[in-house]
């Protein structure tokens, strides 16, 4: 038995403004940027791929299924800048096919912080999913596929889920095949579900990629690469951007095409099907424990948090954010949390990244800024504006002592 | 090669760049013969030795073409260089074996000299009227570019060389006389132009001369593509002549040198400009963003390092803006005092209205000291890990300024990152590109 269980990933962050030393406005948000890029992206990939993945549950008669993790911070795009797509999704989700995933409201990296703070997006991320979409999420993702042993424990304390998603580095597995379900240490029956990258990314990156040997990648092709892991393994974890279809991979690649032809393909041999997370977790046994003492993620070939917390800038933004949580929840202001909340994403971490950033690659393709320094100072006067806020002061000229302070780690 | 100035005798970029260039050209077993026009006044540099004309007792009599120059002793680090100096202006007669071998040569040196004059004077004639509008040069800038024009021909019939190598428009009328002289092929190497120097007002005379220069030559190299787009749209010379050729920067004591620990010094912190006071080096930005910054921040004071023609009207305007105790003169330092200046310098800051390439950022990360450059500058092309700013934009130019100053972390990885990048900035590098354009041109000639 080979089952796929395709998972895509929703998300756009809240685009920070240009934001100087000498702005006092509450406004830390780019409105236009955001609202544009979000309105490309639903005509560009959410509005065609939602239609074709409708069109293809309904063709194959509920035999092809899907799962969509959507962060909060899109879900609150979508409503203002792009609602149609909020009832596309909708209609995916009446289906019976779709399955919504958890995650944490924010995109945020709050697990390597904050317990509480973590905890509470993923709850109010699930009220959000529950709202929009009538699902209660039973399947748990982190940002960034970020994992160890003690992720799969603080979900597991929950009790809300039956499996965590994360990626299959080749260096937890060793020998070991993501094409089968898992378990973390001491976690009763949570079941681990681990992205087969090598099948994902023939998808996601190297699909129109023409040095590519396996260049072009038609259904037939990747349907027969699924065949082979019968026998070998029961599951074919695809996880995968959703942008992938239309935006990373322009239609012209022939994306659409090749997704529309797949379900037909894989479904061809007899003991191919389709499932969701929840219905891999419920339908097989985990057949080994895996153990990850050291933080994983999905990112770069390190498949660490380098790309978010790689130099000294990252850290010590991501220090000063944390360190407010305290003052941010006394100040009993919503406007205030909600805004300090956006600046967790993750995005705007990554923005920093100097790791590749001369190179030119991918970390600098999804980004609005000239340069890392660019992002950090920006990222760190709105931070500092944010800071006076809910110390209940209105920042004056920035004062020496208070800057003073704002440097302490 | 022709040149201008060479170290220890600089005024800015073009010597730090023929000397970083030479010396890497030398190691790569090109023979290189450096002709300087000035009579310098004596001092020791590091690598070459360098004699004063005081020191060189000069024969009056004789007026072969080998005692018009004096060769200088070098280093064996710069083993290929052979320097020359133009110490004696140009003798009105030859000496019969001049002569014979100028006839050899089937041309004559005095008509070649004389057409040079022609075209000088076609551009510049020497009246009052034309010497008001640049009042920049002095008269006698324009003779002395003659004289080394002529000098070099003749100087040019006793050297071995394949090609011509000149350095910005002083020097192309040596490089075409001597072109024209031997049929050499001539390379312009394009440090700046006039319009990098003068903005809009640019002088007429120069402006031919380059122009002259440029279009005379077989290949142009530019140093940044910025300069490159300007010799296409301004100079009307073809794309596919100009190549462009980055400069590269010594490296000095890096490793011994141990990284500075932020925010363990006083609790003063300074802002670097050094540089030309000069229209095209932006120093009226620099001031403006300076008094941004004080509004927000005390204990920072605004070092600046250089001579030039504005320099008064800085000194001024510092003082009316009320920032003045704020703003430090140093006058122009060289050798150890930029070293010193570099080591209390918090932030190094170029914010150039035209900068052809700038070496001195290089410097400075060389240094350990993290840079802010202005986006109209060549040297922006090459580098990431430094920050980049419109040189008009001067609120950004504050909020930058004060991040470095306000935020180590930010300190911390620009100096990081950009003293390893700066290392992969060689001059080998910009020598081997030099050659490649060297035997693109020979076979042109062939």
């Amino acid at each position: 038995m080979a089952s796929i269980c395709f998972y895509f990933q929703v998300h756009q962050p809240f685009r920070l403004r240009h934001y100087t030393v000498f702005d006092q406005t509450h406004d830390y948000f780019d409105e236009f940027k955001n609202s544009s890029i979000c309105r490309k992206v639903a005509r560009k990939c959410y509005l065609p791929t939602n239609r074709l993945l409708l069109d293809l549950i309904k063709k194959h008669d509920g035999k092809f299924k899907i799962s969509f993790s959507i962060t909060g911070v899109l879900l609150e795009q979508l409503e203002k800048y792009a609602p149609e797509v909020l009832s596309t999704f909708d209609a995916l989700a009446q289906t019976g096919c779709v399955e919504f995933i958890g995650e944490t409201y924010y995109h945020s990296l709050s697990f390597l912080y904050s317990k509480n703070e973590f905890k509470e997006q993923i709850l109010k991320h699930s009220q959000m999913i529950e709202k929009y979409f009538g699902q209660i999420p039973q399947v748990f993702r982190n940002t960034e596929l970020i994992y160890n042993n003690e992720l799969a424990k603080t979900i597991s304390e929950m009790g809300r889920f039956k499996g965590v998603i994360t990626e299959g580095a080749d260096h937890i597995l060793g020998h070991r095949s993501p094409n089968f379900l898992y378990q973390p240490p001491g976690c009763g029956d949570l079941k681990l579900l681990l992205k087969n990258y090598s099948l994902s990314d023939d998808i996601a990156f190297r699909f129109s990629n023409k040095a590519w040997n396996e260049y072009p990648l038609m259904a037939e092709k990747f349907a027969n690469w699924v065949n082979k892991v019968n026998g070998t393994g029961y599951v074919v974890n695809l996880f995968m951007d959703y942008e992938t279809f239309g935006e990373h991979q322009w239609e012209e690649t022939g994306i659409f095409d090749f997704m529309r032809q797949l379900p037909e393909e894989v479904l061809k041999h007899p003991d191919n099907n389709f499932m969701t997370p929840t219905q891999v977790a419920e339908t097989y046994e985990a057949s080994d424990v895996v153990d990850v003492p050291h933080v994983i993620s999905w990112a770069d070939t390190e498949r660490d948090l380098s790309a978010w917390l790689g130099n000294a800038m990252q850290s010590n933004a991501l220090h000063d954010l944390y360190k407010l949580e305290k003052n941010i929840k006394e100040s009993r202001d919503v406007d205030i949390l909600n805004d300090w909340r956006k600046m967790q994403t993750s995005d705007h971490f990554y923005y920093m990244c100097t790791k590749y950033f001369a190179d030119g690659d991918v970390h600098k393709y999804f980004n609005p800024y000239d340069s890392p320094y660019d992002s950090y100072i920006n990222f760190m006067n709105a931070l500092g504006n944010l800071k006076h806020r809910c110390k209940g002061e209105v920042p004056k000229k920035t004062v020496h002592s208070q800057i003073e302070t704002a440097l302490k780690v | 090669m022709l040149g201008w100035e060479f170290p220890p005798f600089i005024s800015g970029g073009l010597g730090t760049a023929c000397y970083g260039l030479t010396k890497a050209m030398s190691k790569q077993g090109i023979n290189v013969t450096f002709v300087l026009p000035k009579s310098v006044v004596g001092q020791n540099g590091s690598h070459v030795k360098m004699l004063s004309p005081a020191d060189v007792s000069k024969t009056g009599t004789s007026t072969r073409a080998v005692t018009d120059f004096e060769t200088l002793k070098i280093a064996t680090e710069m083993e290929r260089v052979k320097i020359l100096k133009i110490a004696s202006p140009l003798t009105p007669y030859q000496t019969p074996q001049e002569y014979k071998h100028i006839q050899e040569n089937k041309h004559n040196i005095d008509e070649i000299i004389r057409e040079k004059r022609l075209l000088l004077d076609e551009t510049w004639s020497f009246d009052a009227s034309n010497l008001e509008v640049s009042t920049d040069y002095s008269g006698d800038m324009f003779k002395e570019i003659h004289r080394y024009a002529a000098a070099a021909a003749r100087l040019a019939l006793n050297e071995q060389f394949d090609v011509i190598h000149a350095h910005d428009w002083m020097t192309y009328p040596a490089g075409m006389a001597v072109s024209a002289l031997t049929g050499k092929p001539l390379v312009v190497h394009v440090h700046a132009t006039e319009f990098d120097r003068s903005g809009e007002h640019v002088n007429q005379a120069i402006y031919d001369i380059e122009r002259k220069g440029m279009h005379a030559a077989d290949k142009i190299i530019a140093v940044s593509y910025l300069t490159r787009n300007i010799i296409i749209s301004r100079y009307a010379v073809s794309g596919d002549k100009v190549e462009v050729v980055y400069n590269g920067v010594e490296k000095n004591g890096d490793a011994v040198n141990p990284v500075k620990q932020v925010g363990i010094k006083s609790d003063e912190k300074i802002v670097l400009f050094l540089g030309r006071i000069t229209m095209q080096k932006g120093p009226e930005y620099f001031l403006a963003a300076a008094k941004k910054v004080l509004e927000v921040m005390e204990n920072v004071k605004f070092v600046m390092a250089g001579n030039g023609d504005m320099m008064h009207r800085i000194i001024s305007m510092a003082a009316e803006m009320g920032i003045g105790s704020n703003v430090l003169f140093t006058g122009f330092l060289r050798g150890e005092d930029v070293r010193r200046v570099y080591e209390l310098a918090d932030l190094y800051v170029m914010p150039s209205v035209s900068e052809p390439f700038g070496i001195a950022p290089l410097e400075a990360l060389n240094n350990d000291v993290p840079v802010l450059i202005s986006k109209q500058s060549g040297v922006a092309e090459v580098l990431t890990h430094v920050l980049k700013v419109d040189f008009w934009d001067i609120n950004e130019m504050a909020n930058k300024i004060i991040a470095v100053l306000k935020y180590p972390p930010l300190q911390m990885t620009l100096k990081e990152h950009g003293n390893f990048e700066v290392r992969k900035l060689r001059w080998e590098d910009a020598a081997q590109k030099c050659e490649k354009v060297y035997n693109e041109v020979l076979v042109g000639t062939v």
